[in-house]
Order: structure tokens, then sequence, then C-alpha cells
């Protein structure tokens, strides 16, 4: 049926086969970026897009992210779907002007005249060895604008199923990719692509009786590798994905906090001014009577991303989770 | 082996050919400005099309005057004045067709009203009831930016999409001196250029970016110059002559509709005003060369050429001074209007639908209103 990606198994693959099916199901889908076309995208995400649909709906930009944005705004203006892709989260900080003072806001000036339906691809986080520059945890500066959708996928499934949301979506989507989940691999049928996640659900991964880990993106496989390790230690820990960040899904988070009487917070980016803070804040405002103890984060350093070679260092992982989830006051309960 | 390695056997061989993309020789702006008015060229000038500019220049000045007004009535927050700037505001409007777009920067207000939008509405982000106060779909009038030159890329990515579906549109863009020395001015020149988008850059030339004057902004020959760089024509141009800015941007206009690509126009004019009502521009400039410009100002020049060749009479001069004036009235008559004012507005489109967070939040505006109207009867 398809030249493309015939037999999606990784998660990369699934991005492809939402590209595909989005460009083949709605011909105002356009997919621009650097590298996109002939390449196929440094992490070969678009690839074969350009050669079935044609360079002009699978377009080799300009090495310019404002400029890439930017047009993708007049395109959204004139009737057209753009899916954008900024090569690694910290190359995507030139197109922010456009970004925060246009695309995010555009239907709010205009009185909802003018929608903008703008997908902004962002491979995001560490974990993959990457030089400076290409390891940030961006998710913080999106998330504190308002107008933008923020969403990240953790499994397969949600990525074929978001990324479809994304681009139907009639508001601007940051869609964060976890690019050390690209080659992570699940049970997913390519030939029966999952439904369309609606965007804003958070999802309960694992569930459990001890305490919740609230998570997201690459952090969501880390989490549960520690809720399976934990089990030594007599916890049966419940684990959040999120899914979206913009819109919260306060009530998922809220029931499973209210289950487990405990909440650790895990994500890579810096926990000042990091989404933590505010998941811990809501969670409290939500859940105080229900809790044992703080609400707890585990998250990156407050700390430039660092070099390859001590990345292992700076990135939560499991020790690190599993030392929070000690601190929550157990001893209360004896 | 290498190279080192086969030394002898190895011939020095010349780099593969190379030879300039483009020819820049046609893209080079001319020498002086492009002039109409004044020179024989101006015979060639269609009548009405010179008495519908003079209208327009009067009415535009007149709104303009109208506008600072307001400013000091306290029923604008602030007015950026095209003062002085009128042949290039109407010109931009005039040289377009109804299909195609324009997109203004915050000075260019009447360019908006000379399109077409209803001038309260093109004020309402300056009253500050709205950000846009107008349908930008009504009158392909994109909304005023204030970030300088972000504007710019919007115009490419639209031109280009007309192009992609086969629609026969044009989208001109306006920018001033000093947004030519954002990144996004150079990134949609770059843009507009590789893919050949119908797209007209204007840039007015007013002399200074608030304070500080063009010497400080850019060292090129003229800002028209930067368009061979990208590989497209640039145009220089009086741009207090109406007549010649029109000339210019409807060529330029036409031929990015015939597929020849985007255009740069620079069009030299002067701010006579402030750079808004809160500016104080005897800090960085004298009297002398505003006068010098007012000398050249774009009304006086055009009834200059109309009434020496006998197409302008006292009627005809009453007659648009009358427009202009029933235009101001009716402009000030509603601008004295308190604007209608709705707070759910904040929520209401932010998104397609509310986040359960904003509706949280607008519960709680809401709470605080109806307290608010509670006190008043108490």
């Amino acid at each position: 049926m398809t030249t493309v990606a015939v037999k999606p198994a990784t998660m990369a693959q699934a991005l492809t086969r939402a590209l595909h099916d989005a460009m083949a199901a709605d011909p105002s889908v356009h997919v621009m970026g650097e590298d996109v076309g002939t390449l196929g995208g440094v992490f070969r995400v678009t690839d074969g897009l350009a050669k079935e649909f044609g360079e002009d709906r699978c377009t080799d930009t300009p090495l310019a992210e404002a400029g890439i944005l930017g047009t993708a705004v007049g395109m959204a203006m004139y009737g057209l779907r753009p899916v954008v892709e900024m090569q690694f989260d910290a190359f995507a900080y030139p197109a922010f002007e456009q970004l925060i003072s246009h695309v995010s806001r555009m239907r709010n000036r205009t009185h909802g005249a003018m929608p903008l339906p703008i997908t902004i691809r962002v491979p995001y986080g560490g974990g993959i060895g990457g030089v400076e520059h290409h390891s940030d945890s961006s998710e913080a500066y999106y998330m504190a604008t308002p107008g933008l959708h923020v969403v990240t996928p953790a499994t397969v499934a949600d990525a074929y199923g978001l990324l479809r949301a994304a681009i139907a979506s009639d508001d601007p989507v940051v869609f964060l990719e976890p690019k050390r989940l690209y080659w992570s691999k699940d049970s997913w049928n390519p030939e029966h692509p999952t439904d369309v996640e609606p965007i804003g659900r958070a999802v309960v991964r694992r569930p459990g009786r001890s305490a919740t880990l609230i998570t997201y993106g690459p952090s969501v496989p880390v989490c549960l590798e520690a809720a399976e390790a934990a089990r030594a230690e007599g916890w049966d820990l419940e684990v959040v994905d999120l899914r979206s960040l913009v819109p919260f899904d306060d009530e998922t988070v809220a029931a499973s906090v209210r289950r487990t009487g405990r909440a650790v917070v895990v994500h890579e980016s810096g926990s000042f001014g990091g989404p933590g803070g505010e998941i811990a804040a809501r969670v409290t405002e939500r859940c105080f009577h229900h809790l044992e103890a703080p609400v707890l984060r585990v998250a990156g350093f407050d700390i430039p991303y660092p070099p390859p070679m001590l990345e292992r260092h700076h990135l939560p992982g499991v020790d690190r989770i599993l030392d929070a989830v000690a601190r929550l006051q157990w001893e209360a309960e004896n | 082996m290498t190279v080192m390695e086969q030394r002898g056997a190895y011939r020095p061989s010349p780099p593969p050919a190379w030879q300039p993309r483009t020819d820049p020789a046609p893209l080079l702006p001319d020498a002086e400005p492009y002039r109409v008015l004044g020179t024989e060229g101006a015979a060639k000038c269609d009548p009405a099309l010179l008495r519908r500019l003079y209208a327009e220049l009067v009415r535009g000045r007149r709104y303009n005057a109208q506008a600072t007004a307001l400013t000091k009535q306290g029923r604008l927050a602030v007015y950026p004045s095209s003062t002085g700037q009128e042949a290039c505001e109407v010109a931009a409007a005039l040289a377009l067709q109804e299909q195609d777009w324009l997109f203004p920067s915050y000075r260019d207000t009447l360019a908006a009203v000379a399109r077409g939008v209803d001038p309260v509405q093109a004020l309402t982000l300056l009253r500050g009831d709205w950000h846009t106060g107008y349908d930008p779909y009504a009158h392909r009038v994109a909304p005023l930016c204030t970030p300088l030159a972000t504007q710019l890329p919007h115009a490419v990515g639209l031109a280009h999409a007309a192009r992609l579906k086969g629609d026969d549109v044009v989208a001109l863009a306006m920018v001033g001196d000093g947004g030519t020395s954002e990144g996004d001015f150079h990134e949609a020149l770059n843009f507009a250029a590789v893919w050949q988008a119908p797209v007209v850059f204007l840039v007015q030339n007013n002399g200074f970016a608030i304070s500080v004057p063009l010497a400080k902004q850019t060292a090129a020959p003229s800002l028209a110059h930067k368009a061979v760089g990208y590989g497209m024509p640039g145009r220089l141009v009086d741009g207090n002559d109406a007549a010649a800015v029109h000339e210019v941007l409807t060529d330029a206009v036409r031929h990015a509709r015939e597929g020849g690509g985007p255009t740069l126009v620079e069009a030299i004019t002067y701010r006579v005003d402030a750079h808004t009502n809160a500016d104080d521009a005897t800090r960085y400039r004298g009297d002398a060369e505003v006068d010098a410009w007012r000398a050249h100002d774009p009304i006086a020049l055009l009834e200059h050429e109309l009434t020496e060749r006998g197409l302008l009479d006292e009627d005809g001069m009453r007659h648009a001074r009358d427009a202009a004036e029933t235009m101001a009235a009716d402009l000030r008559e509603r601008m004295n209007q308190d604007p209608v004012l709705d707070p759910a507005d904040l929520f209401a489109h932010v998104y397609a639908e509310p986040t359960p967070q904003l509706r949280e939040q607008q519960a709680l505006l809401e709470a605080e209103l109806a307290a608010e109207q509670g006190g008043e009867h108490r």
C-alpha cells in the first residue's frame, strides 16, 4: 500500500508512518525543515516522503529556523497545515520569536479569525551521546508560553497516535520527540495503526499502590524500570505517563496520587523552574489531604547539558528515582 | 596510497568549474532614487490615477493628524505616525489587486485603511481594546505587526502557499529601515528568493529607527543593494513621489505575479513626526533637517504637478479636503465612544477549545467580576 516504512517497529518508523498517513489523508499537510527531503532527516523520520509526495510537500528549506517557522506561519495563514522539523532541541531557539510572538498567539490576537494549525517537531533530550547543543530538554520554555500545546510520546503507538492528533489539531502543537527512544521498539502493528490519541490525556503505564511516579517522554522507560526494581524493596509503584504537558491532565494525575498517597515527578529537564515544580504544586493543591509525604522531584541537575562522557551522572536513573522513593516518609506508616 | 606517497605521480588539477549563480548586474538598483513628478515621465501618468493618489494622500494626512489628536485626548494609547510617508502607505495599498495580501507593520495603519480596513478597526491595537481589530481575511491584510520584520517571513510563506495551490496572489510586506537589521529580514528575503515566491518587500527608509539614524544601522551602499545578495532585484525610489512609488510597486507586483519572483523596493522618505507621541525627536535631530523634508512633501509635490498641468483646481482640492474631513469626523466620533469590552474574550481564543486549566481561571475571573458587581449594589 505504500513505499514508506512498511514495517514500522521503532518509534522513528511510527513517526514516519504518521507523517505519511497524514499527508496521504490531507493534501494541505506540508512537511518542511532542514534535510527533511532528499536525506529523509538526520533521524530519517521523514524518509521517503519527498519521493512519494514531491518536494513541494516535503521541502528542504534554507538553514534558518526562524525562517522555517516564520514561513510556516504564512503557509498556515493561507490554509496549509505545515509540519515543521527543528533538527535538534537547541537548534529550535532561533525560532523562538516566531513561536512566542506569532505562532502561540495569532488565534488570540485575531479574535479567533486566524488559527495556526502548525506542528513543530523537536527531537529533544539526552542519552544519545550527543555533543554540545544536541541534548537539551527544552519543554519548560514551551510550557511557559500560552497558546501552545506541548506533547511528547513515550511509546511507539503513542508516537503515531499523538503525531496524527497534533497534525489534525487546529492549534499549534510543539511535538517533542525523545530522541533516545527513536530506536525503541514495541509490539505496535503498522498495518493496523493506533487510533488517533486525543491530546491532553495522561495514561497509567503501570498500576501500583505504594507511590506514583509522574513522568513523560524519555523518562517513562526509566520509571518503568525503576518500578520493577522497587518490587525488591516491597514498593508497588504506579507510573503515570503524562503524554501531554499542555493541556495538563490534572484528573488522571490527581486520581493516581489520591490512590497511592505519595508522588515523585521524574524528568530530564532541570528542576529549578522546570515542569516538576508546576506538577508538584498542582498535585499538592489537589491531593493535600491524601499525601503522606511531600511531592519530590527527580530531575536533571540545574547545569548546562553536560558533555556526553559525563551525561550519565546528569540524567535521572533508576537509583536516583529509588532514592527519592525511599525518602517518601514510609516510617509514618509504621 | 596517499597523495604524499605517490609524489611525482600526482598532477595538480584545477578546482571544478565555478561560475556566478546569477548575473548581478540586472539586480542592481539605479544610482538615484527613481522619480516621476516634476520629470518628463509625469506626462505618461494616467490623470485619473494621479487624482486618486492625491485624494488618498489628503485623506491619509488628515487620518494621521486625527489619530495623533486622539492620543492627546487619551483615546489612543500610542500612535506611530506616518505623516510625511503617506505616498508609500497609499501606493502600497493601491498597487495590489483585490486577491493580494498586505503585511503591514505597526506604523502602517494608513496602508491598511487605504486597502479598505475600517480606520476604527485599524486603530484597535493602538486604542488597546484588542490586538487586531479587523478580520485579516476580510481585506487580506495581515495583523499589524509590532516585533520588527517578523511579518516578512509570513508574507513569504503565504505567497509560497498560494503559488503551490495555483492561486494568483501576490504578498506585499512593509518594513522600515531599522527592521532591515533584523535576522527575520534576512531570512525572509533569502527564503523568498530561493522559492521564487511572489512577494514584494517595501522598505520605507524614513531615516530613523526611533532615534538611531541609518548610518548606525547599515554600511550598505543603499538598502536596495541588499537585494543583490539574495539574488533578487533591488529598486530605489523617491518615497515622497506618489506616482513613482506607485509605478515601482506596481511593476514589482506584476513581476511577482508573472512568476518573476520577489523584489526589494527601498523608498526614500522621512518620518516628519517623532517615532510616536511618546517620543521626543528634538533629542536626536534638528529643525533644519525636518524643514528640508517638509519642503519635499508628498502632497505638495503631487498637488503642484496636478495644478501645473491643469488636472486639479480649487474645487478639486476642496473636494479632497472635504472627503478627508468627513472621514476624520466619523473617526473622531466613533473613537470617542468607549469600546465595549468583554473579559470573557481573554480566554475565548487562546486555543480552539479552552484547556481545563483555562476554564478554572475563567471561573475565577467570573467570580471576581460577580463580586465586583455585588459590591456596587451594596
